[in-house]
């Protein structure tokens, strides 16, 4: 099964690369606002069942993926066609 | 007798590169300085551990976050949890607060550029193992060379080490947006400490300033008074 885990700058926590890209998008003639930079993580997950996989990559988020003083994240399934 | 060397570990990951220049540093101070490599599950018989600057396993997801899985880690936490002493340089502040044996997380400079120079310093304890030689509200000036030195907690937290007195350092001038300018915290206990700044690139006057030598030969000077009581 692949998961997708997209980590975020939480609410509220001052995002300086946000803000950079924002300002260069501006400099574009875009006009654009609040730009937040992240990360994504794309997984191949063994596990075939859909709660057992969200469980353990939670689990990932919490022990190394995000850092939860700063970061949020939210966990994407995509069950195998076929 | 009287006065034992203190072994101290200087704990090497990939990607370190500052490791030399702290075990020379604390040689220096007339410790018994030995590299422990990051794959050793346990460490050997120490007085004290640090862990140097560098980009532990390339920085990569965010700094400290891979190395703070390192075998060698494992065995850190066991010691620190015994009361042992545990300095953090810069990468080794980093992997402190990712391994959660420090307050908050460092992140990106608010400027999003390297900063490297000589900051002045100002120390607000001097009843830690790391800061007994200095003088309290004295000045330090000693180099920083970081992307990712922007210390934050969120206020909860903050206050909370702020009534424990966990803050040890704070720039005296905004350096890379640390939030109430924190370069330097210990954890509750007060034997683990991280900073930002480098004081093992501070301890001859021939680079600078060798104000880093009143934190690292404090360190020392610990260490040797816990080998005393151990023998």
């Amino acid at each position: 099964m692949k998961a997708t885990v997209l980590v975020r700058p939480k609410q509220g926590i001052l995002d300086p690369q946000g803000q950079a890209v924002e300002s260069s998008l501006r400099q574009l003639g875009f006009s654009v606002g609040d730009a937040r930079v992240g990360r994504v993580v794309d997984l191949e997950v063994d596990s075939t069942d859909p709660a057992v996989a969200r469980a353990e990559v939670e689990r990932m988020c919490e022990q190394l993926l995000a850092n939860p003083l700063i970061e949020s994240y939210e966990i994407e399934l995509v069950e195998d066609e076929g | 007798m009287s006065s034992p060397q203190p072994r101290i570990g200087v704990l090497r990951f990939p990607g370190a590169c500052d490791d030399r220049d702290a075990l020379w540093a604390l040689a220096a101070f007339d410790a018994e300085a030995v590299f422990v490599w990051h794959t050793e599950t346990e460490l050997p018989d120490l007085d004290a551990v640090v862990l140097p600057g560098g980009f532990s396993y390339g920085d990569y997801l965010r700094c400290g976050a891979i190395a703070r899985f390192a075998p060698a880690m494992a065995a850190v936490s066991e010691f620190a949890a015994h009361d042992g002493l545990v300095l953090g340089i810069c990468n080794g502040f980093q992997i402190l607060c990712e391994a959660g044996l420090l307050p908050g997380v460092l992140r990106r400079n608010e400027s999003l550029s390297f900063v490297c120079r000589d900051v002045p310093l100002v120390v607000e304890r001097t009843d830690t193992p790391f800061t007994t030689r200095c003088s309290e509200g004295g000045r330090l000036t000693i180099p920083v060379k970081h992307g990712e030195g922007c210390w934050y907690a969120d206020d909860a937290l903050y206050d909370e080490l702020v009534s424990n007195r966990q803050i040890v350092l704070r720039y005296a001038e905004p350096v890379n947006g640390s939030r109430d300018d924190v370069a330097g915290v210990v954890n509750e206990r007060g034997n683990v400490m991280g900073l930002m700044p480098h004081p093992e690139h501070a301890v001859d006057p021939l680079l600078g300033s060798a104000d880093g030598a009143l934190i690292l030969s404090s360190l020392v000077e610990s260490a040797r008074e816990r080998a005393l009581a151990a023998v």
